[in-house]
Formats: C-alpha cells, sequence, structure tokens
C-alpha cells in the first residue's frame, strides 16, 4: 500500500515575520493533523493520552481530599462529585490507558516489522480524530451532568454516543494495527520471529477486537433505550451496570496487555544478549490477553464459596482461574522471563527500564489485588478495594507507557531523554502509584464504601488511608506534567540519540533518527528475531 | 554506528486487503453477536405472564398482537444469499480478468444489497411497533438498525469496488475477494438477527 504523507513544513518558509511564523503554524497542524505517517499517529495518540493523564490524576487527588473526613468535607459540592468520579473512571480507561498503548504500538510496530507504512494510514488516522472527537464529547457531557448516574437526559445520551464514538475510533486504529502486523512484515519474519512488543500488539489488539465490539453494541442499546423510553436498561443508572465493565477489571488488562511487550522488549535489550526463552515471554503475553474474555462475557466470575457444596465450589473454581488467574499467569510469567533474561545476560543500567518494569509490577499488584478482590468471603465486594486495583493498574500502564516513550522517543525524535530525569520520575511514578493504591486496599479491608465520598463511617484511620491516596494522585499528575515537560524540551533541544543508542536488537534501531518518512529505503531481509544483533559483535557469540 | 541490513527480495502481497475486511468483519461479528447475546439475556429474564387464554405461564418479553413480517424477512434471507453468490461471481470474474462480467456481477450485488436494505426497513411500518412502548421494542430497533447499518456499509464497499472494476481494475482479487469476505459475513449477521428476533423471537 502507497504511503501519502504531506510533506513537512518547509522552515525557509517561515520568515521573521508573524505572518510568516503564523503560516508555519498553520502548515505544521496542518500536517500533522492530516498525517498518514504511522509515527505520527501513534504520537498524537501517546501524547494526548499522557495530557488526559496528568487531568485524570488531578481529578482524582481531589476525590482523595474530598474523602479525607468522612464528615462531609467540602472541597467539591456532591452533585460534582458523582460527575467528577466518572469522568476521572472514562477518562482513565479510554483516555489514558487505551489510547497510550495503542499509540505506542502504532509508532513503533511497523519499523520493528520492517515495513514502509501502516496498513491502511488513513483508517489510524480517522480512528484517531473519531477517538478524539468521542473523549471530547463524553468530557463535555459529564461536565454537564451528563454520563453514568447523570441527571440530565439529553447529555446522558450526549455521553453514549461520545463513549460509542471514542470505541469505534480506537477500534479503527486497532484493525490497522492488527493488519500490520499480520501481512506487512519484512521477508523472512515469521510470526514467531516478530519481535515482543510487536507480538503484544498483535495479541493485545486481537483482545481490543474481541471486546470494543461488545462495548459499541452495549452502548448503542444503552442510547436507544435512554433516549426513547427507559424502559429496558434502567434509565441512567443502568449505563454503568452495563458499560462498568469497560472501565474496570479485568478490561483494564486488556488495556494494558501490549505494555508487556514493552517491559520484555526493554529488559531484552537491556541484558545485552537474545533472549534465552523468547517462546515463553510470547506465551506470557498471549496468556494476559485471556482477560478479553472476562471483559467480552461481561461477568466477574467470582467465587462465593459460602453455603456451596464441594462440587460447586469446583464449579466455581475453574471459571476463576481461568478468566482472573490465567491473565495475573501471563504477567508473572513476563516478569519472570524478563528477570531471567536479565540475569543471564550482561545486563546494563538503562533509564527506561525504570518505568517500564515498575509499571509492570504495578499492574501485577492490581491483578493479584482483584483476584483476592473476586474471593467471596474476602467481603471487598463494593468497597474501595477495587478503586485501589484500578489505579494500580491504569497507572502501572500509564509508567510503562513512560519507559516505552524514553526507550523509543530517541529514534521518533532524533533526540535522547536525559537518563536521571528518566530514572527520577519512574521513582517518583512509582511512589505515586503505590501510595494512589495501596491506602485504598488498606480501607477496602475496613469496609470503606466505593463511589462514596462523604456520609460514611469505619473503624480504621480514615483520614490517613484517604490522604496518602490524594497525596499518591498529586505525585503522579506531577510526574505526568514533569515527564511531558521534560520530553518537549528534550525532543526539541537535546542532545542527538545517535541510530543506536541503546545497542539493540531489532529493525527499528538499523534506520536513522529520528526515522524518514518511509521507515526503511529497502525492505530487510530478517533471518532471526533480533536481525540488528545478527550483524554486531554480540550477536555472534556463542 | 549503523548497521546496514541486507536488502530483501520484493515482498510477496499478503492479501492486506482482505486481512484487513476479515479483521473488520470479525470485529463486527462479535458486535452481533454481542448484541444478540444480550437480547437472549432480556428474554431470558423476562417475568411470566398468564397467556391469553389462560392456560399456561408465558414470558412477558413479546409484545401483545406482534406481527411479525415473516414474508419480508424471510425474502430478506434469500436475497442475501443471492448476493452472496453475486459476490463470489465477482471474486470468480476478477480472477479471469473479466471485467464486464466483474462489473455485471457487482451491479447485481448492489441490486441485491438496494432489496435486502429496503426488505429490512419494510419491516418498521410492518410490523407497527412503537418504539418506546417497551424492552422489546427498543432493542428491536437497536440490533435491525445496527444490521441496516452494516448492510449499507457492505453496499458502500460494493459500490467502491464497481467503480474500481468499471475504471479499469478489475483484476484487483484482493479487492474482490474482500468484498465477497464481508457479504458473506452479512450473510452470517443476517441469518444469526433472523433466527434469534425473528424466528425464535
Amino acid at each position: 500500500m502507497t504511503t501519502f504523507d504531506t510533506p513537512a513544513a518547509a522552515p525557509s518558509a517561515a520568515s521573521s515575520s508573524g505572518a510568516g511564523a503564523l503560516g508555519a503554524l498553520v502548515v505544521g497542524i496542518g500536517s500533522w493533523a492530516t498525517t498518514t505517517d504511522h509515527k505520527k499517529i501513534g504520537r498524537l495518540f501517546a501524547m494526548t493520552a499522557l495530557l488526559m493523564g496528568a487531568a485524570s490524576s488531578i481529578i482524582g487527588a481531589f476525590l482523595g481530599f474530598e474523602r479525607i473526613s468522612a464528615g462531609g468535607y467540602s472541597v467539591l459540592d456532591l452533585d460534582s462529585v458523582v460527575q467528577l468520579s466518572s469522568l476521572y473512571r472514562v477518562v482513565l480507561s479510554f483516555g489514558v490507558a487505551l489510547p497510550l498503548m495503542l499509540g505506542i504500538a502504532i509508532a513503533v510496530v511497523p519499523l520493528q516489522i520492517g515495513s514502509k507504512a501502516i496498513a491502511f494510514g488513513r483508517l489510524a488516522l480517522f480512528g484517531f480524530w473519531m477517538w478524539f472527537a468521542g473523549l471530547a464529547v463524553c468530557i463535555y457531557s459529564i461536565a454537564a451532568n451528563g454520563g453514568p448516574g447523570g441527571g440530565e437526559a439529553k447529555m446522558v445520551d450526549l455521553f453514549l454516543v461520545g463513549l460509542v464514538i471514542a470505541a469505534a475510533g480506537a477500534l479503527a486504529a486497532t484493525v490497522s494495527l492488527v493488519t500490520t502486523v499480520l501481512t506487512n512484515r519484512a521477508p523472512g519474519m515469521s510470526l514467531a520471529r516478530v519481535p515482543m512488543l510487536s507480538w503484544a500488539a498483535l495479541t493485545g489488539g486481537v483482545s481490543l477486537l474481541l471486546t470494543l465490539p461488545v462495548v459499541i453494541g452495549t452502548g448503542i442499546y444503552l442510547y436507544v433505550d435512554h433516549h426513547y423510553g427507559r424502559l429496558a436498561f434502567g434509565g441512567n443508572k443502568g449505563v454503568n451496570d452495563w458499560l462498568g465493565w469497560s472501565m474496570t477489571q479485568p478490561q483494564t488488562y486488556v488495556f494494558a496487555a501490549i505494555g508487556v511487550g514493552i517491559v520484555a522488549e526493554v529488559t531484552t535489550v537491556a541484558s545485552g544478549r537474545r533472549h534465552p526463552l523468547r517462546a515463553i515471554l510470547l506465551v506470557g503475553a498471549g496468556l494476559l490477553t485471556v482477560a478479553a474474555f472476562g471483559g467480552a462475557t461481561q461477568v466477574q466470575h467470582a467465587l462465593t464459596w459460602t453455603n456451596t457444596s464441594g462440587s460447586d465450589k469446583v464449579k466455581e473454581l475453574i471459571p476463576f482461574l481461568i478468566f482472573n488467574g490465567l491473565p495475573l499467569l501471563g504477567a508473572l510469567v513476563v516478569l519472570g522471563g524478563c528477570a531471567l533474561g536479565l540475569a543471564k545476560g550482561k545486563p546494563r543500567v538503562m533509564a527506561p527500564l525504570v518505568p517500564a518494569v515498575l509499571g509492570l509490577v504495578m499492574v501485577l499488584a492490581g491483578m493479584a489485588g482483584h483476584l483476592i478482590a473476586q474471593f467471596g468471603p474476602a467481603g471487598l465486594a463494593g468497597t474501595v478495594f477495587e478503586e485501589g486495583e484500578f489505579n494500580y493498574v491504569v497507572y502501572g500502564t500509564v509508567l510503562m507507557g513512560i519507559g516505552a516513550i524514553a526507550f523509543w522517543g530517541p529514534k521518533l525524535w532524533g533526540r535522547s531523554l536525559p537518563q536521571s530525569a528518566v530514572f527520577g520520575l519512574g521513582t517518583l511514578g512509582f511512589l505515586g502509584t503505590v501510595l494512589a493504591s495501596l491506602p485504598l486496599y488498606v480501607a477496602g479491608f475496613a469496609d470503606q464504601p466505593a463511589g462514596a465520598v462523604n456520609g460514611f463511617t469505619y473503624g480504621g484511620p480514615q483520614e490517613l488511608w484517604n490522604g496518602l491516596a490524594a497525596v499518591g494522585q498529586a505525585i503522579i499528575a506531577a510526574t505526568i506534567v514533569l515527564f511531558v515537560l521534560t520530553a518537549v524540551r528534550a525532543f526539541r533541544t537535546g542532545a542527538p540519540a545517535g541510530d543506536d543508542p541503546w545497542d539493540a536488537q531489532t529493525l527499528e534501531w538499523s534506520v536513522s533518527s529520528p526515522v524518514p518518512a518511509d521507515n526503511f529505503a529497502s525492505v530487510p531481509a530478517v533471518t532471526s528475531p533480533e536481525p540488528l544483533l545478527d550483524l554486531k559483535p554480540a550477536g555472534r557469540e556463542k | 554506528m549503523t548497521y546496514a541490513l541486507p536488502a530483501g527480495p520484493q515482498p510477496a502481497p499478503r492479501r492486506q486487503l482482505l486481512v484487513g475486511t476479515g479483521v473488520v468483519s470479525a470485529a463486527c461479528a462479535l458486535l452481533m453477536g454481542g448484541m444478540l447475546s444480550i437480547w437472549l439475556r432480556f428474554r431470558e429474564a423476562a417475568p411470566l405472564r398468564e397467556s391469553s387464554d389462560g392456560l399456561k405461564q408465558i414470558k412477558d418479553w413479546l409484545p401483545k398482537d406482534l406481527k411479525v413480517a415473516e414474508v419480508l424477512t424471510n425474502v430478506g434471507l434469500v436475497t442475501v444469499g443471492v448476493a452472496c453468490i453475486m459476490a463470489q461471481w465477482a471474486a470468480y470474474s476478477s480472477r479471469r480478468n473479466d471485467s464486464r462480467h466483474t462489473s455485471m456481477a457487482l451491479a447485481m450485488t448492489l441490486l441485491m444489497g438496494l432489496a435486502l436494505l429496503n426488505a429490512l426497513v419494510a419491516v418498521y411500518p410492518n410490523m407497527e411497533i412503537v418504539l418506546a412502548e417497551g424492552p422489546y421494542q427498543t432493542m428491536f430497533y437497536a440490533i435491525t438498525g445496527t444490521l441496516v447499518a452494516l448492510v449499507a456499509a457492505g453496499m458502500a464497499f460494493t459500490l467502491a469496488a464497481l467503480f474500481k472494476s468499471s475504471g479499469g481494475r478489475a483484476a484487483n482479487t484482493d479487492l474482490m475477494n474482500a468484498h465477497a469476505l464481508y457479504w458473506y459475513f452479512l450473510s452470517a449477521a443476517y441469518t444469526a438477527v433472523w433466527f434469534v428476533v425473528f424466528v425464535q423471537k
């Protein structure tokens, strides 16, 4: 497929006059807005997602401060609390985790597999704008008292329309990504030789293809029912009952699935060797996406285990382990495999390792929490424990995304991020994630109800846990804002990165930085999963 | 240091459009499958009421005096089958580089699509279902409306293929195969909706 790319704005055209500068700006914006270059489309997704992440963690901090005093501490008025809670969840899942991973994959995967372009570039761009417009409509409608549980009927309708459009946009971009991996691989690159990120993009993309259409179908039902009679799905309250699954676990694992590929890729490069158990990593990434079935069936597969016979317990245990245990096992396999790869190699300290690996650890903490919460006798249903799981998974995904931008950013922008800043921000983000999530686990065991900011009592030190969670949210917001500022500065004025700054192993590092519009002058031939390493002295070692 | 990889042979065509259409069809199948499963869930959970003769308890799901447009929906089933045959004919002709038959087959597919769309839209006035009267009614309009949108997308695909074919690109077998694949998906989706919504109700 031919790529028709808008030529970049010519710097010479920008004269010192104001009109010339304005013209250059318009051309620049136009070239980004209409591009079919996958690197630009991916960056549009990822950078928009990071900005949304900063905004939603600020909302999370406000909600956390509101919860510090159960007697009605009033940073916000009660009506806006419902809207902000909805906004927080919708934006973090559909506005941050999903597009961040999708954007990174769209930017990097065609390069990794030796393709000159993404399949259906215009579809991917259309997907971005659909997703963006849909999300903007969602945010506007929630702000105007719509969204799940909203009081303004027309705005609830508008929210449903926005969510369907946003999901359809993400789906369009996913179709483009999955087709690219299936059809655009370089000669010799079988699916078994596909790099880890591309493999995770394929498996994660397929899981999105399984779940996003169900979101769209349910959204259509809800819209028609809510607009014309509110007879079947419970009106505005029913929105959360029927679509809430798409913004909680295990669906959030599907959004995070591409992240395991990031971690596997970064750790393998840091080890300086071929990964000794590559196949195991591929299996682990595949296992994680079993979560898609848990999401698409809209059933939590919980263990009740009260007043049930032995055989009934086993009947409950099997789906529980399949839908909740297998994704956790998959993530554990990837993390264990990465650790083994580092141990067997000659590991180097690389700053992107810190946010990427800590991000996966956070996702694992969220998965483990979800497993515990689904065990009925633990009594965690309806408590803030679930919010803690959500924060762990989504902020863990954000950390993996930061690791990916620090790792592949030099290739995409041609300039390096300062290693010390990435290391520090990765650590800060880890601290923020733990603080935003772990206290809610504790508060969940103390029966603090989910979705309430006041009017509840429990025996634990409520102010401490909610205060810590609010501070964690503020730290996350600061981390994302500081990372974006650091990245913008470094990618504009930082030191040139060189073509292969990490001494890496896969095809994307064989071309110049930043990558030219059509990626490769000629399509490279591939004879192993690490084609670039084959050419290096380290790759020829036995 | 930059390492230059040896250039490989020109990659063989990998049927990008066919694979892409397969991926889209799979996603659309999940869309219809998800909607049908919610339909079945509602039907299963409907409360019981006494039948009009007072002899038995029946599910309070269908509106009273519902007239199912059997003729229209059965004709639609035949039509979508014929559309598939026409689309496959276009793919066959394309492989033989026969532009006249390819264009004719595509025009027939478009005609069948139009007939199917007509049959689907005619179901609404024929069945006289009032939208805001109950769960069945709103869900009926949502699921059949989505099917109408998918059929309209299929017709747009056919029209695009027809333009390309009549513009001298009849030998684009990837396009014709992808087009036929989408119509096969539409036929499966229509059959599922026909069976669940119009036969089993």
